[in-house]
C-alpha cells in the first residue's frame, strides 16, 4: 500500500550507559501488524521496548515512526501515538480501576486534567472493549492479576494510540486470561489498525498471535519474519540454547528430552492419537521405545519423531506394504515386549498384533489403568 | 466469579451506575471540605478564646470586626493570638503539602520533611544564618531565613537522592533520612551550645519548634511564599496524578519527567523551608495529614487531595498549637511534642496496615 512502512528500526544498537545489549536491529513494520519479541531472559527485550518508548536513548541507529525520526518527536506528541503497558507493578492507593483507565486521557485533557463528557465516554468504551466495565468502581489494588492487566490495556486504549507496546503482558496470567488478552489485542489490531509490539515468553502463543516475530539473543537480532520462517526447530533450539529437549514448530509445544539409549525396550502399537499419553509416560520413566506403524500425518507421529528411539512410518493415506510390516515385526521382536496403546483394529496395526500374539511376544495393554512395564 | 463478560445490554446500566458513583464521590468530597472548614472556624474561635486571659465569644466578634473594646484584649487578639493562629494555619498547610509532594516523589506514603531529615537540614542552615547575620548586622530578615532554610532543605534532599539512587529500597531511604536528621541536629545543637550569645537566646526556643512570637510581617511573608508555592502545586495536579502510576507511565503520557521531578523537589523544599524558618522543625504533620485526608476522601486524586491536605494541615496544626499553648499553661509545650502525640500513632498504624495488607 504505502511505500514507507509505518514503523522502521534502522541499524539500531541499544543498551544502558553506552554498553550495548543488542546490536544492529533492523525491522520494518506495517500499520496494524502484531509483532512479538521473543528471546531468552535477559536478551534485551525490555530494553528494546524501553528504547522504542523513548525511555532510553539508542546508542546508535534510528527509529522512525511514519517516516519521522522518533527522537525528534516530543513526548507530548508521542503520547497521542504510543501507549505502553509495562511489567512493573503499579503502586497506587485509593484509586479505582476507572481512575486508572482515565489517566489514559491525559494527553487530551486541559491544564487541570478534568475529564469532559467525551473523555468519560471514551473511558467507558475502552473498559467495555476489555470487558472490564464491571470493575470500574473497584479498587485497583483489590483485583486479580488478569483483571489488572485488562484494566491497564483499557488505559492504553483510552489513550487512543496508533501503537501499543507491551512488556510481557501474559506473565502472571493463567491460560484463560492469556487467551482473553491476546484475543482482545488481535481484535484491536484488525479493527482499529493499531500496531502492537510485545515481548512474549510463550513461543506457542507468539506463533499464533503475531504477524511477525523478532527474535533476539545474546547481543544480536536473531531473526525477523513471519512465524513460519522464524520458528524452525533448529532456530528455536539455538535461540534458547536448548540441549535437553525439543520444540515442535507445528504445534509450538515444548517437549522434554527423549529417553536415554538407542536400543528400544518396548514397542508401542499406536496410531490415531492413542500413542501420545503412552509416549509421555515412557519418556517420564526414561524407557527407550520404538513405535509404529504410523501414518506420517498422525499426531502420534509428530511426537514419536521427537521421543521414540525408532519409528516405523508410512506416508499419509498410503496403506503399509509387506516390507513395512516386516520391518515393524522385526523391531517388535527385538524389543520383546509390546504395549498396545489403543484399539489396533482402527489402525493399520491389526495384522501386526495378530502376528505378535502368534509369535508369543508379551503384549501389555496400556488401556488398563496403572499399567507398568 | 466477578469476571463475567459484560454483554452490551448492561453497558447503559453500567454508565448509569457510574453516574451514581460519581455523585456519591462528590458528596463525600463536599462533606470532607465542609467539616474541615467548620473545624477551621471552630478552632479559630477557641484559639482566640482560650488563654491566660480568656476572651468571651461576643467580645471576640466585636474586636475582630471593629478593632474596638478593651485595649488589652484588642492587643492580645490582634498582636498575639490572631497572627499566631494564622501562622499555624498557613505553616501547617505548607508542611502537609510538602509531605504530600515528597510522598509523590519517593512513591512512599511514609516520606515527609521531618523523617527525611529535610527539616533538620533547614534548621541547621537557619541556625548558622541567624548567628552569622545577628553577629554582623544585628538583624536578620524573614526572607533571609527562608532562603537559608531552603538551602538547608536542598542540602538534605541532595544527600537523600544520592543515597536513594544507590540503594533504591524504601526502608533504606527512611534510615538515610533519619541519619541525616540526627547529623544536622547534632551540628545545630553544637553550634547553639557554643554560640552562647544573648542575641540568639530565642534560637533555643525556635530550634525545638513553636508557633509563638509571630507577628503580622511574618504572616505576610509566609502567606506570600506559601500562597504562590501552593498555587503552583495545585496547577501541577495533573502531572502528579500521572506520576502516581509510576515514572515510566507518566513519561509515556507526555510528562517531562526531569522537569517534573525537579519541580517536586523545589516546591516541597520551599514549603518545608518556610515552615522551618518561622516555626522550627515540626514532626509527623507531613506524613499523618495527607494520609488521613486521602482516607477521608477515599481517593488519591491530586485535584481534591491537594486543597484538602492544605486545609487539613492548617486545622491540624491550629489544634495542636491550641493544646501546646493551653494544656499545661502557663508552660508552653513544643509544637512537635503535640504533633508527635497525634501524628506518630497514625504513622505506626500506616506501617502496620502496609505490612498486613501487602501481597
Amino acid at each position: 500500500m504505502t511505500d514507507t512502512p509505518y514503523f522502521v528500526i534502522d541499524d539500531l544498537t541499544i543498551g544502558y550507559h553506552k554498553v550495548p545489549v543488542i546490536r544492529d536491529i533492523s525491522v520494518k513494520v506495517q500499520k496494524g501488524e502484531i509483532i512479538a519479541l521473543i528471546g531468552p531472559n535477559g536478551a534485551g527485550k525490555s530494553t528494546l521496548l524501553k528504547t522504542i518508548a523513548r525511555d532510553l536513548e539508542p546508542i546508535r541507529g534510528k527509529i522512525f515512526l511514519e517516516g519521522r525520526d522518533m527522537q525528534t518527536i516530543t513526548y507530548r506528541e508521542l503520547s497521542k501515538k504510543l501507549a505502553v503497558i509495562l511489567t512493573e507493578r503499579i503502586k497506587v492507593e485509593l484509586t479505582t480501576c476507572r481512575d486508572v483507565v482515565a489517566t489514559g486521557r491525559y494527553p487530551y485533557t486541559g491544564r487541570l486534567g478534568v475529564l469532559r463528557g467525551e473523555d468519560q465516554r471514551i473511558v467507558d468504551e475502552a473498559m467495555e472493549t476489555v470487558h472490564a466495565l464491571e470493575l470500574a468502581e473497584r479498587d485497583f489494588n483489590a483485583i486479580s492479576d488478569g483483571q489488572r492487566q485488562r484494566v491497564l490495556l483499557a488505559r492504553a486504549i483510552a489513550q487512543q494510540p496508533e501503537m501499543i507496546l507491551l512488556d510481557e503482558p501474559t506473565s502472571f496470567l493463567d491460560v484463560r486470561h492469556k487467551l482473553d488478552l491476546l484475543t482482545i489485542l488481535t481484535r484491536m489490531a484488525r479493527k482499529k489498525n493499531i500496531t502492537v509490539i510485545m515481548s512474549l515468553h510463550e513461543i506457542d502463543l507468539a506463533e499464533k498471535v503475531a504477524d511477525r516475530i523478532l527474535t533476539v539473543k545474546g547481543d544480536t537480532q536473531f531473526g525477523f519474519g513471519a512465524p513460519g520462517e522464524v520458528f524452525e526447530e533448529q532456530a528455536i533450539r539455538k535461540l534458547y540454547d536448548i540441549e535437553d529437549g525439543y520444540f515442535d514448530p507445528l504445534f509450538g509445544s515444548i517437549e522434554l528430552k527423549k529417553p536415554a539409549g538407542d536400543t528400544p525396550e518396548v514397542f508401542v502399537l499406536a496410531g490415531a492419537g492413542t500413542g501420545i499419553s503412552v509416549y509421555r509416560k515412557l519418556q517420564r520413566e526414561n524407557v527407550p521405545f520404538a513405535t509404529g506403524v504410523l501414518y506420517e500425518n498422525d499426531v502420534d507421529y509428530r511426537l514419536a519423531r521427537l521421543l521414540a528411539a525408532e519409528t516405523v512410518s508410512v506416508p499419509a493415506f498410503a496403506a503399509p506394504d509387506d516390507a513395512v510390516y516386516e520391518k515393524a515385526f522385526e523391531t517388535m521382536r527385538r524389543c520383546g515386549r509390546i504395549l498396545l496403546a489403543g484399539d489396533a483394529a482402527r489402525t493399520p496395526n491389526a495384522p501386526l498384533l495378530t502376528r505378535a500374539k502368534a509369535a508369543g511376544l508379551v503384549v501389555l495393554d496400556a488401556k488398563t489403568e496403572g499399567w507398568t512395564l | 466469579m466477578t469476571e463475567k463478560t459484560v454483554n452490551t445490554n448492561t453497558a447503559p446500566a453500567q454508565a448509569g451506575a457510574y453516574l451514581v458513583h460519581q455523585a456519591r464521590r462528590r458528596a463525600r468530597y463536599a462533606l470532607v471540605f465542609f467539616v474541615l472548614i467548620a473545624a477551621f472556624c471552630l478552632i479559630t474561635v477557641l484559639n482566640i478564646n482560650i488563654g491566660n486571659i480568656p476572651i468571651p465569644l461576643e467580645r471576640i466578634v466585636e474586636i475582630l470586626f471593629t478593632k474596638t473594646g478593651n485595649p488589652t484584649e484588642v492587643n492580645i487578639i490582634w498582636k498575639i493570638r490572631l497572627p499566631r493562629i494564622l501562622m499555624a494555619a498557613i505553616l501547617g498547610g505548607a508542611l502537609s503539602l510538602a509531605g504530600f509532594l515528597l510522598q509523590t516523589f519517593f512513591e512512599n506514603p511514609i516520606a515527609g520533611p521531618f523523617v527525611l531529615g529535610i527539616s533538620s537540614g533547614a534548621k541547621m542552615v537557619v541556625a548558622f544564618a541567624m548567628i552569622y547575620f545577628i553577629q554582623i548586622f544585628g538583624v536578620v530578615s524573614s526572607y533571609t531565613l527562608i532562603l537559608a532554610a531552603f538551602v538547608g532543605s536542598l542540602l538534605s534532599v541532595g544527600f537523600i537522592l544520592l543515597f536513594s539512587r544507590r540503594i533504591p529500597s524504601m526502608s533504606t531511604l527512611l534510615v538515610a533520612g533519619i541519619m541525616i536528621g540526627y547529623i544536622c541536629t547534632a551540628i545545630t545543637d553544637f553550634t547553639v551550645t557554643f554560640a552562647a550569645d544573648s542575641d540568639i537566646v530565642n534560637l533555643h526556643n525556635w530550634s525545638k519548634g513553636s508557633f509563638s512570637g509571630m507577628n503580622w510581617s511574618n504572616v505576610g511573608v509566609a502567606a506570600t511564599v506559601v500562597g504562590i508555592t501552593g498555587g503552583v502545586t495545585f496547577l501541577m495536579a495533573k502531572p502528579i496524578g500521572a506520576y502516581q502510576l509510576g515514572e515510566a507511565y507518566a513519561q509515556s503520557m507526555g510528562v517531562n519527567i526531569k522537569a517534573f521531578r525537579t519541580a517536586l523537589i523545589v516546591l516541597s523544599s520551599i514549603l518545608s523551608a518556610t515552615v522551618t524558618a518561622f516555626a522550627g522543625p515540626i514532626s509527623f504533620v507531613g506524613i499523618a495529614v495527607p494520609f488521613l485526608i486521602r482516607h477521608c476522601l477515599n481517593t488519591s486524586k491530586p485535584l481534591v487531595v491537594i486543597p484538602a491536605t492544605f486545609l487539613g494541615g492548617g486545622v491540624f496544626c491550629m489544634l495542636c498549637d491550641l493544646i501546646a499553648r493551653t494544656a499545661f499553661a502557663p508552660t508552653e509545650l513544643n509544637i512537635s511534642t503535640v504533633t508527635s502525640i497525634f501524628g506518630a500513632p497514625v504513622v505506626i498504624y500506616m506501617m502496620l496496615r502496609r505490612k498486613g495488607g501487602r501481597k
